[in-house]
């Protein structure tokens, strides 16, 4: 395959050298370089390194403003230059230790401002930092240039409105970067961005010749974008001292280029989850290269991922206290995802699948990057057993199918913010956060009216009449307000990407896409186990309703049957509700074109926002009281999984992914082991129920290995649990840095009591 | 049963909120055939009854009164209920094939499952049919209705020995050792392996000598694969709470990590294969 004349010369012989050729090198073609040059790996943990010196001298450095952050909260912001790529001059940590270097602004942990999103979203959040906004960007943003947020609220309708100030369709990303975009930052390490221009350059001029449609032009105009951007992050790395024009040559380019173009993207963007993506078997190429070659060992080699991991722990952006409430913790799911399977069947494990996780000894476990496992059954029993092992110690973890999702999105795949899985560089979603489906069900049996304000939100339909609801009639209903709620959810959705593309474009993470490429909206339910749990104590006990003066259902009371079955019980009479559930809410949506003909997903996700979603949420027939937080993601409400783990899990896995791929999630926490097993045994016996879930279908599982005393210690001294992590819906959070309400929730959560 | 909501909420106890309280204990109870039984609950995930994961059904029905017991709402027939044997199989099959997966079975354990032997046999033989490892938690005291057909579907015996001494026996349980121990022998005899379960009661059960008698006891039995000490805890605190019952063990505290290992020491210097 040599010779092609796109090739640079320096490339064949300095990048690529002693590469094994293919279509990558003639293409712009990751995936077919990773499984070309991979080299699986399955024996086990016993060559990792500890840390180095320099890592630690960085380390030590970066300690007193861990500790200042979680006294003051934001140190330092930036207010007067808004970010892009090369807004700010080159910043440092420890120069002399640093390996890997670049920070998103001139100095760690001094956060920047994105208002193109919205400019109210970086005011308030200044102001709750206790920063002054400023005059010049305020002008600017209000007399000479529109925002994103402008935009949005410019094509609302008073519909939309309503719906968005009852809690009924809610945290949209209607006012800040829609995330959910995962640059293929690889691409920059492989091919240097002279190739990557060239091949923009190519896109755009098959276009020049077809007619000038909405669709074609803006097309050139992104394409144009994109080219922009690709320069501009070359500049960006020159002032860092580095040409990334050209090809890395070596493990410590490779490492640097691609962190470049990942640090690019959160310059540009501040969306809420900005995944780094599937780098470590890729960058594991460049270190066996290098180790063969004798130019590293495998100290340098640790070396390289702890000093990557360290920038990805000081990312931060500026958000507001509404925000906080949803996702606490500064969470920016710089999720990674490690293992898997390729489609020929071989185990895309590497030893930099194992240095990754080894990050979380080295440094001590932490939230970021959120690190997924792919898991697989077929993967190497080491690296099972070591990733077990890792969750026991850490809590960091999170595990996604690999057997459910190669099948549709192929082997070179990796997940946006935490469930969402995409073929990267080839992929790209309209992120629409969640409805409110228990509110939903209350409406249907209110006709319309909000349980809370007594407001006539939804459509004026028949509210439920007499004294006792019957299934067969709030099923009606309810499927009548699924269809209006699915119609004005895919109406607000276009909406607001019409103008994300418009004023708010992701330019640089767009330029590390192919120029046709898949584009999912995805969707989503909250609050899935009340409603499932309130129509199946509809349906097998008698629920009177009870009225306030104003004729408004606001409570329930069950005069029958006590022991209704429940979600998270492996029970089908009520598991059966909740699947079918997911797929009718699904057809529902699809029925509804969407912008640039997106293809329509679904997921069962709340991450934290479940508190505040059950905050603005009503009394419902399940029982559970108003205010209080629903079950996250997935999991069936606290408490009422009663009958262990294994029962759990099987009712999550009838969940049907066909109808949710944008991901279920699923959150557990197990105390730690107490029977009579040694940890070998522990860890065998702890795999192989993972082996157990996944092959039933289960798609996602938050570990946690805790117990509530420990946490309950951690709410009276913070300080002794700096960097206590545990796993929450979707992300991994310190748990200190949780909000109070945050942190009950947690600890009120089912604690099964052995793995 | 004073409050049967109070067990309700985040227990796996909880299938007993259709019981009816005044109900007489002989009521609809026929365990000739075993078709039906009362059960009181049932627990998906445990690794502590057995090998590999278990299903644990917990069946009621007790006729010993131990003053630490974690379980003291299945005590009477009427604190579970009414179920067939079929339904609690149809219930066994929806995990049966993960239990395969993951080497487990099912356990019954109580209560006192031998309170109730036809039915607690069928539901065993049905798990045998399922390809079940199947195993029987018992305090022994009923060994001598054990029979042959009932031993021929268990795999292994979860022998609940909580003293040697028959004045403590008696004190802690309130009734005799003898049919305990003449049980234990007859398992010996027949080569069924069992597991001696020692709960370790601090003033109650863990003096020497007490635990010495235990230990020269069991030692000679090969049939013996281990003998597990299971510290007191205060689990079952807020039963006794909930159900207005006299608890002497309010003040009672877990016993340390050396009264355990002294315990444990003392079993395997005896030749016991403790832990």
């Amino acid at each position: 395959m040599k010779g092609s004349a796109a090739l640079k010369q320096d490339a064949e012989t300095n990048g690529w050298r002693s590469f094994q050729a293919g279509d990558w090198s003639t293409t712009i073609n990751v995936r077919d370089f990773i499984v070309r040059n991979v080299a699986s790996y399955s024996g086990d943990e016993k060559f990792l390194a500890p840390a180095s010196q320099r890592t630690k001298a960085v380390w030590a450095k970066l300690q007193p403003y861990f500790a200042e952050e979680r006294k003051k909260g934001v140190l330092a912001v930036d207010a007067q230059n808004p970010s892009t790529l090369l807004a700010h001059q080159a910043g440092y940590i420890d120069r002399d230790n640093e390996i890997i270097v670049g920070l998103q602004t001139d100095q760690p942990f001094k956060r920047a401002i994105f208002p193109f999103g919205g400019l109210r979203m970086v005011e308030t959040g200044l102001k709750a930092a206790g920063f002054a906004p400023d005059e010049r960007v305020h002008e600017a943003f209000t007399k000479y240039r529109k925002s994103h947020n402008d935009g949005v609220f410019d094509a609302y309708t008073p519909e939309i409105m309503n719906c968005r100030r009852s809690g009924i369709i809610t945290g949209l990303p209607d006012a800040y970067g829609r995330g959910r975009i995962i640059g293929d930052y690889r691409r920059v390490a492989l091919y240097g961005t002279d190739r990557l221009l060239e091949v923009k350059r190519q896109e755009r001029a098959q276009i020049d010749d077809m007619w000038p449609t909405d669709e074609v032009i803006r097309q050139r105009e992104e394409l144009a974008e994109q080219m922009r951007a690709l320069a501009d992050l070359a500049s960006m790395a020159k002032l860092y001292g580095c040409d990334i024009t050209q090809a890395a040559t070596n493990a410590r380019e490779a490492f640097q280029w691609t962190y470049f173009a990942y640090l690019g993207a959160i310059k540009e963007a501040n969306g809420a989850a900005m995944s780094i993506g599937r780098i470590s078997s890729f960058l594991d190429i460049y270190i066996e290269r290098d180790l063969k070659e004798g130019t590293l060992d495998e100290a340098g080699a640790q070396e390289l991922w702890d000093q990557l991991v360290q920038k990805l722990r000081v990312v931060r952006f500026l958000r507001t206290p509404d925000y906080d409430a949803l996702f606490s913790g500064d969470p920016y799911w710089a999720t990674e995802c490690v293992g898997g399977m390729d489609l020929d069947g071989r185990a895309l494990v590497t030893k930099s699948s194992y240095r990754m996780l080894h990050t979380l000894y080295n440094l001590g476990p932490a939230p970021e990057p959120n690190i997924t496992v792919l898991w697989s059954t077929h993967m190497p029993a080491p690296f099972k057993r070591f990733c077990v092992k890792v969750s026991k110690d850490t809590s960091s973890l999170q595990y996604e199918n690999d057997d459910l999702m190669r099948p549709y999105w192929g082997d070179d795949y990796a997940i946006a913010c935490c469930v969402s899985a995409m073929r990267l560089g080839k992929q790209m979603q309209f992120f629409g956060a969640r409805v409110n489906f228990a509110k939903a069900l209350l409406y249907a049996i209110n006709g319309g009216r909000d349980e809370v304000s007594g407001d006539q939100v939804a459509p004026k339909t028949i509210p439920v009449t007499g004294d006792f609801l019957d299934y067969d009639d709030v099923m009606a209903k309810f499927d009548m307000t699924m269809e209006w709620l699915a119609k004005t959810y895919v109406h607000a959705m276009n909406c607001i990407h019409y103008m994300h593309d418009k004023y708010f474009y992701e330019r640089l993470e767009m330029a590390l896409h192919d120029r046709d490429i898949l584009r999912t909206m995805a969707f989503g339910i909250a609050g899935l186990s009340v409603v499932a749990d309130s129509l199946s104590a509809i349906k097998y006990g008698k629920i009177r309703a009870i009225r306030d003066a104003t004729g408004l259902v606001t409570d329930y009371q069950n005069e029958g049957n006590a022991s209704t079955p429940q979600f998270g019980n492996n029970d089908d009479r009520v598991d059966q509700i909740a699947a079918a559930l997911v797929t009718s809410f699904m057809e529902k949506i699809r029925k509804h074109p969407t912008y640039r003909n997106a293809t329509h997903t679904q997921s069962v996700l709340t991450i934290t926002s479940n508190v505040v979603y059950g905050k603005a949420t009503g009394n419902t027939p399940d029982g559970r009281r108003k205010g209080e937080p629903f079950g996250p993601g997935a999991n069936p409400m606290h408490g009422r999984d009663s009958h262990g783990w294994l029962a759990s899990c099987l009712s999550v896995a009838k969940l049907p992914y066909k109808d949710s791929l944008d991901g279920i999630s699923y959150t557990v926490s197990v105390a730690p082991q107490k029977a009579h097993l040694s940890e070998t045994q522990l860890i065998d016996e702890a795999t192989k129920a993972f082996d157990l879930y996944f092959r039933r279908g289960g798609f996602h599982m938050n570990l946690n290995v805790i117990d509530k005393e420990t946490l309950e210690d951690a709410v009276k001294n913070p300080d002794k649990y700096p960097q206590l992590t545990i796993r929450v819906s979707g992300y991994a959070v310190n748990f200190v840095r949780l909000t109070p309400e945050q942190q009950r929730d947690v600890i009120s959560r089912t604690f099964h009591g052995q793995i | 049963m004073s409050n049967p909501q109070a067990l309700q909420s985040g227990s796996r106890h909880d299938l007993r909120t259709d019981a009816s309280p005044d109900a007489p204990e002989e009521d609809k109870f026929r365990d000739e055939e075993g078709a039906f039984g009362y059960c009181h609950s049932y627990e998906t995930a445990s690794r502590y009854d057995g090998p590999g994961l278990r299903v644990v059904l917990f069946v009621s029905g007790c006729l010993l009164r131990c003053t630490y017991c974690h379980n003291p709402d299945t005590w009477h027939l009427k604190d579970g209920t009414y179920v067939s044997a079929e339904q609690v199989l149809r219930r066994l099959g929806d995990f049966a094939p993960s239990l395969r997966d993951l080497g487990g079975g099912l356990t019954i354990s109580g209560g006192e499952p031998m309170v109730q032997l036809a039915f607690v046999r069928r539901i065993f033989a049905g798990a045998k049919a399922m390809g079940l490892h199947t195993a029987i938690e018992t305090s022994g005291f009923l060994g001598d209705r054990a029979n042959d057909a009932l031993l021929k579907e268990i795999d292994l015996v979860l022998l609940d020995i909580k003293s040697s001494n028959p004045d403590t026996y008696r004190k802690v349980t309130g009734r005799d050792i003898a049919p305990t121990l003449r049980f234990a022998e007859r398992l010996a005899s027949i080569n069924k392996p069992v597991w001696v379960r020692f709960t370790l009661v601090p003033g109650s059960t863990d003096d020497p000598a007490n635990v010495e008698g235990i230990a020269k006891f069991v030692a000679p039995m090969k049939n013996v694969e281990w003998v597990e000490v299971q510290p007191f805890h205060q689990m079952g605190e807020f039963k006794w709470k909930a159900m207005g019952l006299d608890y002497k063990h309010y003040d009672t505290p877990p016993p340390s990590r050396e009264l355990v290992d002294r315990v444990i020491g003392q079993f395997r210097d005896a030749g016991c294969n403790a832990r």
